[in-house]
């Protein structure tokens, strides 16, 4: 499932962004150093493929409904983990710009989801270990089943702790993650099996092909423990210094430092970095304490008490919707306007 | 998932980037850059933010209308892929029932203001993002990413993965059409022939990815994809990006909605 923009904070997104890009630096360094120019339409073939292949719908057994592949696995067994990665990252970024699946700002939350597990986790940690190196076919299908599930629920987690860090829902932990965790242990068990089929029915019908596909062998081969300790750390790194920001800056509902300046200002007192900054701009906006905008408290209610809503008074609740239907109705007039005025 | 739609819908998107409008000849760079800025903007709102979220309306508002993309495709679009966002922000005035008062007697659960400013935080980064892309190109976005710094290979290979999807998706049309008129009802649907399906479409993509490569090596590939099209900064952009950072950052700092709404709250009293 696909992350969106509408349910991120902006420090999850900036965090995940910042492990994403991270990532695909790091790769395009490591295939540029290990392989030839030859992967580079490869990849984008491959990724095309995904593509398609997610649009051929089946119906899923038992249940009858109609479903459609993922591919993040399939990719990391036939390119290797570095080119799999970009590919799945260019993938997503395609459906982000064409589909809307997600958005902008949360591509860097989906890349890190459906392509850092797959690639660099569970590839040479769970698929290598059972697949092993004589490729049998039973083998190669409960390696593909065991990586698929395992990288899904890995990432379908991940879903749950961004959307909870970034607290713009009300779903409680236990039961959202119990929910994403099951409705995707069904989606991996499927698709497990379909990329356990692809893989074998290539190596079937043109078993040259896996290995011709190994110009990228060179990688899968210096894929080491090294490397893998090394993703480790760039992960350790980046959650642990994005969960760290919180907890100095954010100790309320997660919000962004901006919020301190039009609310709460005592807040912004024990906040460091970028807080001083905006304290010198609260300064200025100063006299928009007239106006009693208590809603900007709302981060805190949480633990509150559910009815503990920091009076808002009527008065500026109106002044809200009034000034929402002029400012609507400003907007829909320039865009008509210039629509008239590019008529003409 | 209707096929021929999808594929078509693709194509549209392209098709409305080679338009020749002063949102279509900025830079890619200063759209990308403005419009990330713009989300970031968006959603750094707090969770009960429902009337300052408005006014941002105005930035894909503009996007759409000067670069003259019809409404209803945008709009369709964003109701297309609204149910993963409303199915996450639905429970909100259920589990969030502390009330507020809009009007004097008229109270309504907190949790329906974090709703609908899900929903508008959602049709605000949906619309814009298609909106960038329809105005764009997707070439072009590629072309600004690598000159913002992402790693050639990385972007190289994002263009190539878009020029793929169209000859890929017409071939995997072809057969999937082929299976249709062969199966009655639900026959032929299962798994085991999409597995097989996608094994063959695995085995003629690689080989067409290798009869390209063949091609492109004769053709003098040397691992980066240069661009006829020269993109410079000109005034415009300069222009557009300073006012539209500006737009942000007073709409973010001060809530303008209520100020107006309050002075004409103050004028009828």
């Amino acid at each position: 499932m696909h992350m969106a923009d509408a349910l991120l904070s902006p420090a999850v997104a900036a965090a995940m962004w910042a492990g994403s890009v991270t990532a695909i630096g790091y790769s395009s360094k490591k295939l540029k150093q290990n392989v030839d120019n030859k992967i580079i339409p490869l990849m984008g073939a491959m990724g095309a493929f995904i593509f398609s292949a997610q649009m051929i719908n089946f119906t899923i057994p038992i249940t009858g409904s109609s479903g459609h592949i993922g591919g993040g696995m399939i990719l990391a067994i036939t390119l290797g983990p570095y080119a799999a990665f970009l590919t799945m990252a260019s993938i997503l970024t395609v459906q982000a710009l064409f589909f809307a699946d997600g958005g902008l700002l949360a591509l860097g939350c989906n890349i890190w989801n459906l392509g850092i597990y797959p690639c660099f986790l569970v590839y040479p940690l769970i698929y290598k270990l059972i697949a092993g190196n004589d490729m049998g076919t039973k083998r190669i299908s409960i390696a593909a089943i065991v990586s698929v599930i395992v990288a899904l629920q890995l990432g379908a987690f991940s879903v749950v702790l961004e959307t909870l860090l970034s607290g713009k829902t009300e779903l409680p932990f236990g039961t959202f993650a119990l929910l994403m965790q099951t409705i995707h242990l069904a989606i991996g068990l499927v698709e497990g099996i379909i990329t356990a089929g692809i893989i074998n029915y290539v190596k079937k019908i043109r078993p040259e092909i896996l290995d011709a596909v190994s110009f990228s062998k060179p990688v899968e081969a210096s894929i080491s423990i090294k490397n893998v300790l090394t993703a480790f750390v760039i992960v350790a790194v980046v959650t642990g210094g994005f969960l760290s920001w919180f907890a100095s800056t954010h100790p309320d509902g997660l919000e962004w430092s901006i919020e301190k300046v039009t609310g709460q200002v005592e807040l912004a007192e024990a906040t460091e970095g970028i807080a001083p900054v905006f304290r010198g701009i609260q300064k200025k906006t100063a006299f928009l304490n007239d106006y009693n905008f208590k809603q900007e408290t709302g981060g805190k209610l949480e633990e509150n008490e559910a009815h503990a809503w920091p009076g808002v008074e009527a008065a500026t609740s109106v002044a809200g919707v009034l000034g929402g239907v002029i400012v609507l109705m400003f907007i829909s007039f320039i865009g008509l306007g210039i629509r008239f005025f590019k008529k003409r | 998932m209707n096929f021929d739609k999808q594929y078509y819908n693709i194509g549209f998107l392209d098709q409305l980037s080679y338009k020749d409008t002063f949102v279509h000849k900025l830079d890619p760079r200063a759209k990308i850059i403005t419009t990330s800025l713009f989300f970031f903007t968006v959603i750094s709102f707090s969770k009960y933010e429902v009337a300052s979220l408005l006014p941002f309306f105005l930035y894909p508002v503009l996007l759409m209308t000067i670069g003259e993309i019809p409404f209803m495709l945008i709009f369709r679009k964003v109701i297309l892929v609204s149910p993963f966002a409303v199915f996450i922000g639905i429970f909100n005035p259920l589990l969030d029932s502390g009330q507020v008062f809009i009007f004097q007697g008229l109270a309504i659960s907190v949790g329906w203001l974090s709703f609908f400013s899900i929903l508008i935080r959602f049709t605000l980064t949906v619309s814009t993002t298609l909106l960038l892309i329809a105005t764009t190109s997707f070439p072009g976005v590629c072309h600004g990413l690598r000159q913002l710094g992402l790693p050639s290979l990385f972007v190289s290979q994002l263009s190539f993965l878009y020029r793929y999807i169209f000859v890929l998706m017409e071939e995997t049309m072809r057969i999937v059409r082929a299976r249709n008129m062969r199966s009655y009802g639900e026959r032929g649907k299962d798994m085991r022939i999409l597995v097989r399906i996608a094994g063959m479409l695995f085995i003629r993509t690689v080989e067409r990815a290798e009869r390209i490569y063949s091609a492109m090596l004769s053709r003098g590939f040397q691992g980066d994809m240069p661009s006829l099209k020269r993109y410079r900064i000109k005034m415009a952009d300069v222009v557009f990006t300073v006012s539209i950072l500006t737009f942000l950052y007073v709409f973010r700092l001060y809530p303008v909605t209520r100020i107006l709404g309050g002075f004409i709250q103050g004028v009828f009293s």
